[in-house]
């Protein structure tokens, strides 16, 4: 049986903001670590102690912050103005200790081990920890700099969200399926890609578009094989929604057998980035854009000046009144479902280029951001999608500035709780008639 | 050669093991909300997860005793609930999914970043919090029990204590179902505006809906880590769709249908997995390897969902005519 | 429709409702509902109008106009399951403008729904109990224990299978909802809605769908609630039917109350004439194709009725 109590020191701070963080999932704030009490703590309760010395040319430095951590054990104290500092710690384990780098004065940074070292007590009860300083400038951006930065990821992040978000917009809107196994279509894209390009070696560009070829005859073979079917049996939206749930993890595991748990690369992945003033990009993620805005382009001029894509428009609107006026409903929904897998094989290659790398759950990680940006727009509204999508992705990459990154989906999703409440049917939504 | 007599008692013991108890439990509140109420909760992961991490640092953090800390959890999951429902009871039902969804997620990314992680152990998790549920045990310290079924006097005891809590959840249900307040509910699923025209508070019964089977969420994520350690990414959204399953193969307006549909997919699982495994050890399946024998398990499960939800929409136990599915 | 419908006992007509001239939005000697200024729009279309509009108490008042007039909308307005973009209203002189659909209910005013809402998955008799008011057991906590709300069970049970043998219903009382006719699902909504003893029943279109051996039976159920003391409000197409157990009625054409008096004096008036014939000319494309020969036939009706 387990029993091992761990001994944990936090800050009530922390506690805090943690509840205001999940009970009002509203709150943003900077998490600065708390300014530590002393030059030392714990040395009194415990017997081992870790200690250094944070000079930098023979000059003590006051006031860094220094931490330890380990066998459930976090502790940390600032040094003195001789550059001295201690940490009790409870037991003769193994902890990593820390060195707050923005602490230090400007124009020193750590020069070499890096700024967390691990320490392991030999024989005596002190280990001393010392981390070598040397003269450089931590490179540090102007805010206006990450942010605009940071704003041309998230343009880029939204535009391939876009093209997904859309054919999964135009699907709900003609046959009323939320579909969950979108994602799966997203991941097929890039494996198929994957595959041709890396495992027998077709070019790229031609990789590419057999894929989105692929994706495409996937939507087909979906729509043929599982939904009209169902449709035609009169089954529920809501069942339907939970089939797609079905699919979507049958699809999933089954990626999952045949490439396995890993990430790999398509060629050209990781380009060096150039540097446009404050703006960082590669080619890749140039290119990326161009394609999703002609295609975006492409997909409007589809809707807007095509018969079938005025035909399309309409079963959205109303497939009951699009049927009688003549409109073939069941091949409206077959190319949708074509459209909507060759969008989503798409944005499934830009996705492998943008995170970087192919795994087969690539899909499901951006399916939610898919979902809040459809909803977002206005359910089965293809342009609302597309706003959407750009806002989603906006925030993604924005909210880094301020939140942790292993958080930055968090802001997107609170996002769209709070655009649910306040605006229910969406940005580009019609307001339901009721009765 | 197979030895199947390894396979079957495996699949046997998940009969009465407490994750097969907590499956059960959380598809029971997915049983009020989806099949009783026709709420469309995507986020019992997220119910389940603060159960679990409620219990833990509420322990862990503040040395809560255990009646402390299971309030503790069962009161963050009230106000999750009505986070989650004030939003969006008003609105369509697909709108509940998309939030229940994304919430359950925001709830296990809290959880996971590292900024927490003093409380929540990021991405490790958290262990060492069963000290003052295992000191209530009664049962003295040995080896009882028979068969496939022996365990040490902890195992008894969680056992014991996760199928009455099981049992009571259903008592529970099963005596609000047949009352007046059960037949507003069953009301709702059907039209909810024909309930607001006789005078019931729609909203208000939703709500209540949705922080019962909340409430019973959290309780299973309790059960669920009493037996192993809190690791967020226990809590994705997957786990959601396999309480799904069982809610579907047992049938979703039914009370003992989640915790039949929990013991016949553990124990099918466990077979179909241990089955799977030892072939591919045998020979049997040259062109797997073992790791892929594990994934299969979980193809099957989303086959098992479309299955069902196609040719028995009533599950196991539900009666053909009262098919429990919104509409 | 033929003549079979037409009950052998002449109803009973309440008169002498209105005060001075029977114009539109005239005052009533005793109104139970009183409506002022209450506008909707729908992306610009005025879906609902009315400057002053008086319901008058224990009588049957039906509500009448071309489609697309705006009469679903109002009920919905009045009723709390939808908002209006201006306007007041009182019920029993209880200001209820703003107060959600269930508040209203459970104030005494019922309405029932064009499309019947029969909860399909419960049986006949659960739809009844359901709405019987103040329930003890629908309190979550009281609910597990039983013996706080046998007894009042009991009694709803009671009453409950009274109405039903009333609506000739009883024999269906464990069946699903479901499983019923149209026209037998029309009879227990209205059943339903009796369950919780209002002052003020709406009904919206209750012949609408209902086989015609059936409508006898809702029509002197429709009188039956008169008899009891109860208002009742309908929105109604069938011109027979109105002017047949019609007190008084009040048309509404493009959101406007156009109208109101005794049913044979209204149905003379040209306003309401115009009304049926211009909804008839500038109809949308897109509008029902049954919706000319309707109107048609309901013209055809009027004029019938000036003979």
């Amino acid at each position: 049986m387990n029993n091992t109590y761990a001994v944990r020191k936090f800050k009530p701070r922390k506690l805090v903001l943690l509840l205001g963080l999940l009970l009002t999932a509203l709150t943003f704030s900077t998490l600065g670590a708390g300014a530590a009490q002393a030059d030392e703590i714990n040395t009194d309760q415990y017997d081992y102690v870790i200690a250094g010395n944070v000079q930098f040319d023979g000059e003590p430095i006051e006031d860094v912050l220094i931490s330890v951590e380990g066998s459930g054990y976090e502790a940390e104290v600032v040094t003195d103005a001789d550059g001295k500092w201690r940490i009790g710690v409870p037991e003769k384990e193994a902890y990593t200790v820390t060195l707050d780098e923005d602490t230090l004065p400007k124009g020193v940074v750590v020069a070499k081990g890096g700024s967390t070292i691990d320490a392991e007590f030999g024989l005596t009860k002190v280990k001393s920890v010392n981390f070598f300083l040397g003269e450089g400038e931590r490179t540090t951006v102007s805010f206006f700099d990450q942010f605009v930065n940071r704003f041309v990821n998230g343009l880029n992040f939204g535009l391939l969200l876009a093209l997904a978000a859309i054919g999964m917009s135009l699907i709900f809107g003609t046959t009323g399926l939320s579909n969950f196994a979108h994602a799966e279509m997203i991941t097929f894209g890039a494996l198929a890609t994957l595959t041709l390009s890396v495992t027998m070696g077709v070019p790229i560009w031609l990789a590419i578009l057999v894929a989105i070829a692929l994706s495409g005859a996937l939507g087909w073979g979906l729509d043929a094989a599982i939904w009209k079917p169902l449709r035609k049996k009169g089954v529920g939206l809501i069942p339907l929604m939970i089939v797609s749930i079905g699919l979507s993890l049958a699809l999933r595991y089954t990626f999952q057998l045949f490439y396995g748990g890993g990430t790999s690369q398509l060629p050209g992945s990781g380009m060096a980035d150039m540097k446009f003033g404050p703006i960082s990009l590669s080619w890749l993620d140039i290119g990326s854009m161009a394609i999703s805005i002609v295609v975006l382009l492409a997909v409007s001029y589809f809707l807007l000046r095509t018969r079938i894509g005025k035909a399309t428009r309409a079963v959205s609107d109303n497939p009951s009144l699009a049927s009688a006026s003549g409109i073939d409903v069941d091949g409206v929904i077959r190319i949708v479902w074509i459209v909507g897998g060759s969008l989503a094989g798409l944005s499934g290659v830009l996705w492998a280029y943008f995170r970087p790398g192919v795994s087969w759950d690539m899909g499901f990680q951006i399916l939610l951001l898919v979902f809040a940006a459809t909803t977002l727009g206005g359910l089965g509204t293809a342009f609302g999608a597309l706003v959407g999508s750009i806002i989603v992705g906006l925030f993604v990459e924005l909210s880094t500035l301020w939140l942790p990154s292993d958080l930055k989906y968090v802001g997107a999703l609170v996002v769209l709780i709070l655009v649910l409440l306040l605006r229910p049917q969406g940005i580009l939504g019609r307001k339901e008639r009721i009765g | 050669m197979i030895d199947w007599g390894a396979i079957f008692s495996n699949a046997a013991v998940e009969l009465i093991s407490p994750t097969t108890a907590a499956y059960a439990l959380a598809a029971l509140g997915l049983a009020i909300h989806f099949g009783y109420t026709g709420l469309l909760n995507f986020g019992q992961a997220g119910f389940m997860a603060i159960g679990a991490y409620g219990y833990a640092i509420s322990t862990l953090s503040f040395g809560f005793p255990v009646w402390a800390s299971v309030l503790v959890g069962i009161g963050a999951s009230v106000i999750f609930a009505l986070i989650l429902g004030i939003p969006t009871l008003r609105l369509r039902a697909d709108y509940l999914a998309i939030v229940t969804i994304a919430a359950a997620e925001i709830v296990r990314l809290l959880f996971t970043t590292n900024t927490f992680e003093p409380l929540t152990g990021s991405a490790n998790g958290l262990s060492g919090y069963k000290g003052g549920f295992a000191a209530l045990n009664p049962i003295p310290p040995g080896t009882y029990g028979f068969g496939p079924f022996e365990y040490n006097a902890y195992d008894w005891w969680l056992r014991i204590v996760a199928w009455s809590v099981v049992v009571l959840a259903c008592l529970f249900t099963w005596q609000i179902m047949r009352s007046p307040w059960g037949r507003v509910i069953k009301g709702i699923r059907e039209d909810e505006d024909a309930v607001r025209a006789l005078g019931k508070n729609v909203y208000f019964y939703k709500m209540q809906s949705l922080i019962l089977g909340g409430v019973f969420g959290t309780i299973a994520g309790m059960i669920f880590v009493l037996p192993r350690a809190v690791v967020p990414s226990n809590y994705q959204t997957s786990l959601t769709f396999f309480v799904y399953a069982i809610l579907l193969l047992g049938g979703a307006a039914t009370i003992l249908g989640p915790v039949i549909g929990s013991m016949v997919f553990w124990v099918l699982l466990s077979f179909f997995s241990g089955f799977i495994a030892r072939a591919v050890e045998a020979g049997w399946l040259p062109f797997m390897s073992s790791i892929q024998a594990g994934q299969l398990r979980f193809i099957l499960v989303g086959v098992a969902i479309m299955l069902i939800v196609i040719y028995r929409p009533q599950g196991i136990f539900g009666n053909k005519k009262e098919l429990a599915f919104v509409k | 429709m033929s003549n079979n419908t037409v009950p052998t006992a002449k109803p009973v007509k309440t008169v002498d409702m209105h005060i001075g001239e029977a114009v539109p939005g005239c005052k009533k000697k005793d109104p139970i509902l009183v409506v002022d200024g209450v506008s909707r729009t729908f992306g610009g279309l005025k879906a609902v109008d009315v400057e002053h509009l008086e319901i008058p108490r224990g009588a049957i008042t039906a509500l009448i106009g071309p489609n697309g007039a705006g009469k679903t909308t109002l009920f919905n307005l009045l009723t709390g399951f939808d908002k209006p973009d201006t306007g007041s209203w009182t019920f029993e002189g209880t200001p209820i403008g703003g107060v959600p659909a269930f508040k209203v209910a459970r104030m005494g005013q019922v309405r029932t729904f064009q499309l019947t809402k029969a909860l399909g998955l419960l049986t006949v008799m659960d739809n009844m109990l359901l709405g019987a008011k103040a329930q003890i057991g629908e309190n979550l906590f009281r609910a597990i224990l039983p013996f706080m709300w046998r007894k009042q069970e009991a009694d709803n049970k009671v009453k409950a299978l009274d109405l039903l043998a009333k609506f000739k219903l009883d024999a269906k009382k464990d069946d699903y909802a479901a499983s019923l006719s149209g026209g037998q699902r029309k009879l227990l909504e209205m059943a339903r809605a009796l369950m919780s003893d209002p002052t003020l029943v709406m009904l919206d279109e209750p012949m609408a769908g209902v086989n015609p051996a059936l409508t006898q039976s809702l029509l002197d159920h429709i009188l039956g609630l008169k008899a009891e003391g109860m208002s009742v409000l309908f929105v109604e197409h069938d011109m027979h039917m109105v002017r047949h157990i019609a007190d008084w009625v009040i048309v509404m054409a493009e959101g406007k109350v156009v109208a109101e008096g005794d049913p044979h004096e209204v149905m003379r008036n040209q306003a309401v004439i115009d009304a049926y014939l211009g909804q008839h000319h500038d109809e949308d494309l897109g509008e029902d194709p049954d919706a000319e020969k309707e109107h048609v036939g309901a013209i055809k009706e009027l004029l019938d009725d000036e003979l």
